[in-house]
């Protein structure tokens, strides 16, 4: 089985290949939690992260989808360094910079940029658009030809901004102006890998395809690697050549595009997929499987034993609770298509002969008179 | 098939099945910058047991609508001229007294943020109960029985021991639905939903949906559903009205709307939208610039400074001639029923595969 060649070939680098740019293996972290008094100890962790491994290859898109609080910001913190991991190895072109001081980070830093969320916090009120977009230039000591200016001026026309607008303030843009603002400050260093962290879920939907199209130029035109962190599936779907999917601190499956969305084998990626309200444009998109789950993600303090995701899965059995499941290549897959569950699902995402419905007073509420079943 | 006639008829008596229908609505708010027109001449009606799905972006006047129904506006800046009528009360001149019998009996409403809707200090038990209490003139041991109760319903596990607990020992999904049995204690007629699953993960959404349309089935409300997500309309409304600008322009029955849509900005709206289904080849089509500012809107179509179809009209009735909303299944533009059809085949269609 090696359909690897639908992968879009333009970046060349599928899953874990020999031009890996940036290289994770068991990161963890744990938050600490205080607690007691009058001397207060530490007495649990928030297990944010928790042995994640994770490959983004030169020029690679690489997506991360998950729910709140599962741990996808955070892993995008600790790549970005703007966290200490308290385990695992992260390695950026070979160089290991899991704890690696300020001076040793400094010519790594301007090669791994981030885009953050909320284009309204992120941007600083006081500045203007030139000030920000040129300050990274000017903490890294860093002097195009033509100066500063010159080259800010560019970004700003790349980003589709005026660049005249260089001396106006944060508050005179909209969002998706400002999120377009923080693309060009991003750029600003021609890094090789951006960490976006939600950059498009504040936005407008009209403004939202504005924004992805700009991230997808800039990403196949000037060759970025990009971790895009994000919620919306059809999104990271858009935008991602490959996908992993985290659960609770934990990558259940990763794999391409194309093996996540249409062969998914673990059960939370299933559930995670048919949730996703679609438009109705034919009928086609109507066959898709029914699967909801009860209740909601469990704590990251006290993570269910074995396979985080068995006390909300319908295929749990005793095996689940006492043995973690491996990210493995399982039977049926993919190269590159890995699957942390013992007991994996068809790859199909095809309407199945029964839904499966977990949530109980859905379960009572259909059962009872057989409304909304047919 | 629509099941949305008689709009524009001002005096016109409602349809036999139209609950509450809403005629020629202008909601303004006087503010420092000058006067916001938030909503201007919206008319629709909602039927008894269905859905009605508005959609549309921030600062669309999709909120604003629905919390003048409940007349939740602040008087003192607000204006509101037109016709809210309830069962054919007109709920714009009834006065505060009669509105707070209405409010959380007849028309209840589940908001998008459970945390901030909930109040930090009474026990999510207490909350429910207390419309109920207030509406039936039930005791407190009949009330707390109907929480638990309602509680069961909507899904709680031990809804015995929950219905004494506070809402910041609630998930955020075990919240929203807290907030639905809350809003659907006194069994109302019509529920409004402001954008009830936007604070929550698609899992839960996806309960949560579910759970409305199950428990409309066994109450028999109307909703109202307003999103921006035409993926979660599409799932739950009968009817969908698309607004714009503080302006439906596009109305008819869900699947009409989103299989042949009419109007350009539910074109943009449409191909603007990544899709699990899509194609992943071709970029988004966005819709160009961005949404119009209401205390200065556009002359004429408010949509035309953004519609890249305006050429296609004579003369320049775009930019200088409000296009009217007609009866039924409609769209507000004004280009013809053919060219409309052309383009939606041939540059639209094909963008949706």
């Amino acid at each position: 089985m090696s359909d690897n060649l639908t992968l879009p070939a333009q970046q060349g680098s599928t899953g874990a290949s020999t031009e890996a740019l940036l290289k994770v293996e068991g990161l963890t972290k744990h938050f600490p939690i205080y607690g007691g008094f009058p001397i207060k100890r530490k007495v649990g962790a928030v297990q944010a992260v928790d042995n994640v491994d994770l490959t983004v290859g030169v020029g690679e898109s690489v997506g991360l989808v998950g729910e709140s609080g599962c741990g996808k910001s955070t892993t995008g913190r600790l790549i970005t360094r703007l966290l200490e991991p308290t385990g695992g190895k992260i390695e950026y072109a070979g160089q290991d910079i899991t704890h690696a001081n300020r001076k040793k980070l400094a010519p790594v830093r301007s090669e791994i940029q981030m885009i953050f969320q909320d284009p309204y916090s992120s941007l600083n009120p006081r500045q203007t658009v030139g000030t920000i977009i040129k300050s990274p230039m000017e903490v890294n000591g860093i002097n195009p030809a033509g100066g500063r200016e010159k080259r800010v001026r560019e970004l700003l026309e790349l980003v589709g901004l005026n660049p005249e607008h260089y001396n106006r303030f944060p508050h005179e843009f909209s969002g998706g102006q400002r999120q377009r603002i923080g693309v060009a400050r991003a750029l600003a260093l021609n890094p090789k890998l951006i960490v976006a962290d939600e950059p498009v879920s504040a936005l407008d939907v009209s403004i939202q395809a504005q924004v992805v199209n700009l991230l997808q130029k800039v990403q196949e035109e000037m060759g970025i690697a990009f971790l895009f962190i994000a919620h919306d599936l059809a999104v990271v779907r858009h935008f991602s050549q490959r996908v992993a999917v985290m659960y609770l601190g934990k990558v259940v499956e990763v794999g391409d595009r194309d093996s996540i969305y249409n062969r998914p084998r673990h059960p939370y990626t299933h559930a995670l997929l048919s949730a996703v309200p679609e438009v109705a444009v034919d009928d086609e998109t109507e066959n898709r499987e029914r699967i909801r789950l009860a209740g909601d993600v469990p704590s990251p303090i006290s993570p269910p034993s074995g396979c985080r995701f068995r006390t909300r899965c319908w295929k749990a059995q005793d095996k689940c609770a006492t043995e973690e499941p491996p990210l493995l290549q399982i039977g049926g897959n993919t190269e590159g298509h890995l699957t942390a569950c013992h007991f994996p699902e068809e790859p199909s995402v095809e309407a199945r002969s029964e839904d499966v419905v977990m949530d109980p007073a859905l379960k009572a509420l259909e059962n009872d008179g057989d409304v909304s079943k047919d | 098939m629509t099941t949305l006639t008689k709009t524009e008829g001002e005096k016109a008596p409602t349809g036999p099945d139209s609950f509450l229908s809403v005629r020629d609505l202008r909601v303004r708010f006087s503010t420092e910058d000058g006067i916001v027109k938030a909503v201007d001449g919206l008319s629709f009606d909602v039927e008894r047991g269905k859905t009605l799905g508005i959609v549309g972006e921030s600062g669309s006047g999709k909120s604003v609508t629905n919390l003048t129904v409940l007349g939740l506006h602040n008087p003192k800046t607000t204006t509101v001229e037109g016709e809210i009528l309830l069962e054919g009360q007109d709920l714009v001149t009834t006065p505060e007294k009669e509105m707070e019998k209405l409010r959380g009996n007849k028309v209840a409403m589940i908001f998008q943020d459970p945390l901030t809707a909930l109040s930090p200090y009474y026990t999510v038990g207490r909350q429910i109960a207390e419309p109920f209490m207030k509406h039936t003139g039930a005791s407190k041991k009949e009330a707390r029985d109907r929480a638990i109760e309602m509680l069961t319903k909507v899904g709680i596990p031990q809804p015995r021991t929950r219905v004494d607990d506070y809402p910041h020992q609630f998930s955020g999904g075990m919240r929203q639905r807290a907030m639905i049995a809350m809003a659907l204690v006194c069994d109302p007629d019509l529920l409004i939903a402001d954008e009830p699953t936007t604070a929550l993960d698609v899992t839960v959404q996806a309960q949560i949906l579910d759970l409305l349309k199950d428990l409309q089935q066994e109450f028999g409300s109307a909703i109202i559903f307003i999103t921006h997500d035409l993926g979660v309309i599409s799932d739950m409304a009968d009817d969908l009205l698309v607004m714009y600008s503080g302006r439906a322009v596009e109305r008819g029955a869900v699947r009409e709307v989103l299989r042949e849509p009419r109007h350009p900005y539910t074109w943009g709206l449409l191909s603007s939208m990544p899709r699990l289904g899509g194609s992943t080849s071709q970029p988004l089509m966005p819709i160009p610039g961005s949404p119009p500012s209401l205390l200065n809107p556009p002359s004429g179509c408010p949509f035309h400074p953004r519609c890249t179809f305006t050429d296609q009209v004579s003369g320049d009735r775009c930019s200088t001639e409000r296009p009217p909303l007609g009866e039924g299944r409609a769209a507000a533009c004004h280009l013809t029923a053919e060219q409309k059809q052309t383009i939606f085949i041939d540059k639209i269609q094909p963008r949706l595969r």
